[in-house]
């Protein structure tokens, strides 16, 4: 009935993951009583779980983002807590529980913190920017968005129904295989990775279409903000190299649920073809993290020097030049395989020579910089702090490159600590950076400033302060993973990380003091005019927080930077451009589809992976039928009529000319 | 697919407002047509990558008999041949199915589009019964390494035909029950893309897996 569920499943045994469950249970409970007793659900339902509002779907991923960040970085704590205590001792995790915590960790941070706060930062901000009011396929947004959910649940339920993988954020066979890992730690990886790959999918497939086919007139490709550029070149990753991870899960399963022999060690199986076909993918993966968040510096680096972007058609080139070299390094990940010297020099020397296209773009955010008059607020704050981290990420990488020193780093702290220095000091810097700057888009207030930077400070520092000593035990010969050690040499850096983490907490404490203290403050932090940071993109034109239509009138855009020429053409007649005459705007209805298919993707992952094979049967066929419901629907579009569209884009017209006049008078007095 | 570049759809100063998309899509978003078909085949190439995948795991495990029977002894090119004699002929007549519905006759399309079903069922059931033999002769993907891979890439080429049977059923209801509407049209073009896109793809494991593997 159950398949290989049983009352067992639930690690009894195991205080901590017990413990942990449970508090998040009664979290939610929580969370959902007050929802539903407080008659909050018709709201919750109609604005944003059936939402297909791109800006609602953005706001959503970050929100499953950030939760999920602070999931992995839990992870983390209790990983150096771990090898702080385990020098000749066993520590307070047995090792199967700390082999799972390791692999949770690097895969929750790369698919269900990183991802959706990258992907959640680009749906909010990319339709603004192309001066559009929605994406190509609104619905099938929401799909994605909530298969991503889908994921993330299956990764947590893993904490207390069953397992997960102990395998590493990678599960190489043949550790992955049946033999070696009987439980169902594996197929909760796949499972969940196989549903959030392809809502993944589904937003690459959904961006390549809107940022080709969907812009506003006279939005030409080299007129395109350079986030929007390098969403684009993100997304095409997305679209060629997910496939490969779907297609190496799939082998995968067959091999542990038929007895396929792909990967395994009997039979003609070979593991090397698991390794290729993963990083094939992988690597990839990396760009289609760290190219939005140059985006994002780019954005910021430029708004915050009150200069266009040096260098805009390079930066364009050096792009789309990473988006095709990321394809074709993927080797350096096990040069110690033996695929023989020519071989790994090839690979060697393409991986350097995305230090050379990665080197212009820095050469180009310094030289925006130069001549600029800066204004230190805490968005430009972690741009500069990405500068420098990124540049020694970058250096420790080339060293990496170089096949003989990798013989002897491979898998060591070493080579840990060069990925976090790359991925936090790009992408998570730019998920804050690319939060602050835009959260008064969103909600129409900014963050607080001294909290901001509180939360820089101490991230920044609490980074160097956990990462610089893995370097040295890594060059000490301490390799990754490790339970409990015995070298003494390797104990002094152990506990400074420690201590760099402990400071990183300090700064998950003021980013969520951030946010408290700003919803607080909202009032004060308002933003009235829509344009909070003087900015040069379109998003900046339309009020914060931007109407569910975006724009009354699509933008005309006649250059680059098309919003800070209407403002200066404003700010020179001392008026608003003529507003046209108002028409009604057909807007995309909400749909339930994204949720109900999500609810039985759940339900057939969760059967599969417990082999309830009734329950797999019921949940396709309930996601068949839910999609032919969709697809029955006779009206998909409602429309917003000519005066409530008059009446909301006067409210924005109202407050710019008010700045308008305010900005003139203080002229006159300075 | 010029066959339904001529479909007019209703203009609405909605999300992709203007329509008319000169150039390089610099005046305004284009047609909801247009999107639709471009993002469609935008996922039909993810999707051929996939498949590469699965082409690419094929040629490595080729040679991995494990000391089990190899293409050789296994492939019936006869067999073979009227597999695609079939997927091209439902091509053939999917491509029938694009002009009719561009002629808006519905007997027509769904005349077409039944006999483009019918063909699918039967490379379908031609497969699965080729399948069957060989798992009956101790040559399941469970043998060697090399089946496996057979197994896979054939087989989820298979599962892409049934995939795109039970679509052709729903869109044969959906046009019976609407009529020619324009998102029907869209989806019946983007069943055609597809369908096609399956063609395409089976044409290279009728070369790179059958006849390679009989040649080897």
């Amino acid at each position: 009935m159950f398949g290989k569920l049983t009352i067992d499943a639930i690690p009894w045994d195991q205080p901590i993951p017990l413990v942990a469950g449970a508090v998040v249970g009664l979290g939610l409970l929580a969370v959902l009583a007050w929802v539903v007793l407080k008659g909050h659900f018709p709201y919750l339902w109609r604005e944003w779980i059936t939402s297909v509002d791109h800006k609602r779907i953005g706001v959503m991923y970050l929100l499953l983002g950030l939760v999920m960040l602070l999931r992995g970085f839990i992870d983390a704590i209790m990983m150096r807590s771990q090898q702080a205590v385990a020098f000749q001792a066993p520590g307070y995790l047995p090792p199967h529980h700390y082999d799972q915590i390791f692999s949770a960790h690097g895969t929750i941070m790369i698919f269900f913190a990183a991802m959706p706060i990258i992907i959640g930062l680009m749906n909010f901000v990319v339709p603004l920017q192309l001066g559009v009011r929605d994406v190509a396929f609104p619905t099938l947004n929401s799909v994605g968005f909530w298969l991503t959910a889908t994921g993330a649940l299956l990764v947590n339920i893993s904490l207390v129904v069953g397992e997960f993988a102990q395998t590493g954020w990678l599960p190489y066979p043949p550790l992955s295989e049946l033999p070696f890992s009987p439980g169902v730690g594996v197929d909760y990886y796949i499972w969940a990775l196989l549903i959030s790959g392809v809502g993944t999918l589904m937003t690459g497939v959904n961006f390549v279409t809107t940022i080709l086919k969907v812009r506003a007139p006279g939005m030409s490709y080299m007129r395109m903000s350079m986030f929007c550029w390098t969403a684009l070149a993100s997304n095409l990753l997305i679209v060629a190299a997910f496939p490969l991870l779907t297609a190496t899960l799939i082998m995968l399963a067959l091999d542990r649920y038929l007895g396929f022999h792909f990967f395994g060690n009997e039979a003609g199986g070979n593991m090397a073809l698991f390794v290729n076909l993963i990083w094939a993918w992988g690597h990839p993966e990396v760009y289609i993290l760290v190219l939005p968040s140059f985006g994002i510096f780019s954005e910021v680096i430029s708004t915050f020097s009150g200069k266009p972007l040096f260098g805009y058609r390079s930066m364009v080139i050096a792009t789309l030049g990473i988006c095709i070299i990321s394809f074709i390094v993927w080797l350096h990940h096990f040069f110690t395989m033996g695929a023989g010297a020519d071989v790994n020099a090839v690979f060697g020397i393409a991986t350097s020579v995305i230090a050379i296209v990665t080197g212009v773009k820095v050469f180009n955010w310094l030289f925006t910089m130069y001549g600029g008059r800066i204004r230190y607020d805490t968005p430009m704050l972690w741009s500069l702090g990405f500068l420098l981290t990124f540049v020694i990420g970058g250096m420790t990488g080339v060293l990496l490159a170089v096949p003989p020193a990798d013989f002897q780093l491979h898998n060591s702290l070493f080579l840990v600590a060069h990925f976090h220095n790359t991925i936090i000091g790009g992408v998570v810097f730019a998920a804050f950076a690319g939060v602050v700057y835009w959260f008064p888009k969103a909600f129409g207030f900014r963050l607080h400033e001294g909290w901001g930077k509180a939360a820089f400070w101490c991230t920044f520092v609490g980074f160097y302060v956990t990462f610089l000593p893995l370097y040295a035990a890594g060059l000490l010969g301490m390799t990754r993973r490790l339970q409990h050690y015995e070298v003494a040499e390797w104990r002094p850096w152990v506990l400074a990380a420690t201590v760099g983490v402990a400071i990183s907490a300090v700064a998950m404490f003021c980013q969520i003091a951030q946010l408290v203290v700003s919803i607080r403050d909202r009032a004060a932090l308002r933003d009235e005019t829509g344009d909070p940071w003087d900015g040069r993109s379109l998003e900046w034109a339309t009020a914060s927080p931007p109407p569910v239509f975006n724009f009354a009138f699509l933008p005309d855009v006649k250059g680059e930077e098309p919003y800070w020429a209407i403002k200066q053409r404003a700010i020179e007649t001392q008026h608003l451009a003529a507003a046209g005459e108002y028409r009604a705007i057909e807007m995309p209805k909400n749909s339930a589809t994204g949720f109900v298919t999500a609810l039985f993707a759940t339900v057939t992952g969760f059967g599969l992976i417990w082999h309830i094979w009734w329950m797999v049967g019921l949940g396709l066929v309930l996601a068949y039928v839910g999609f032919v419901v969709f697809a029955w629907r006779d009206e998909d579009e409602y429309a917003i009529p000519a005066s409530e569209v008059r009446r909301i884009d006067g409210e924005r017209r109202r407050a710019r000319e008010e700045w308008l006049r305010r900005r003139a008078s203080a002229g006159e007095v300075g | 697919m010029t066959a339904t570049a001529t479909v007019t759809l209703p203009r609405a100063p909605g999300l992709h407002a203007t329509a008319e998309a000169p150039g390089h899509g610099e005046g305004g978003p284009a047609s909801t047509l247009v999107i639709v078909a471009y993002g469609f085949w935008i996922f039909l190439i993810s999707d051929i990558v996939m498949f590469s995948a699965f082409f690419a795991a094929h040629a490595v495990l080729q040679t991995a008999t494990d000391g089990g029977p190899t293409g050789r002894e296994l492939f019936d090119l006869r067999r073979v041949a009227i597999e695609t004699a079939c997927l091209l002929l439902s091509s053939f007549t999917c491509g029938l199915s694009a002009l009719a519905a561009e002629a808006r006759r519905v007997t027509w399309t769904q005349a077409a589009l039944f006999v483009t079903g019918l063909l699918g069922v039967a490379f379908l059931f031609l497969e699965m019964h080729e399948f069957a033999a060989m798992i009956a002769a101790g040559a399941g993907p469970q043998r060697s390494a090399f089946l496996s891979s057979f197994f896979a890439l054939v087989g989820c080429h298979g599962a892409h035909v049934s995939v795109g049977l039970l679509w052709l059923g729903t869109m044969m209801a959906q046009l019976y029950v609407k009529g020619f509407r324009a998102d029907i049209q869209r989806r019946l073009l983007c069943f055609n893309m597809f369908w096609h896109m399956l063609d395409i793809v089976w044409v290279a494991i009728f070369t790179l897996v059958y006849l390679v593997g009989v040649a080897r």
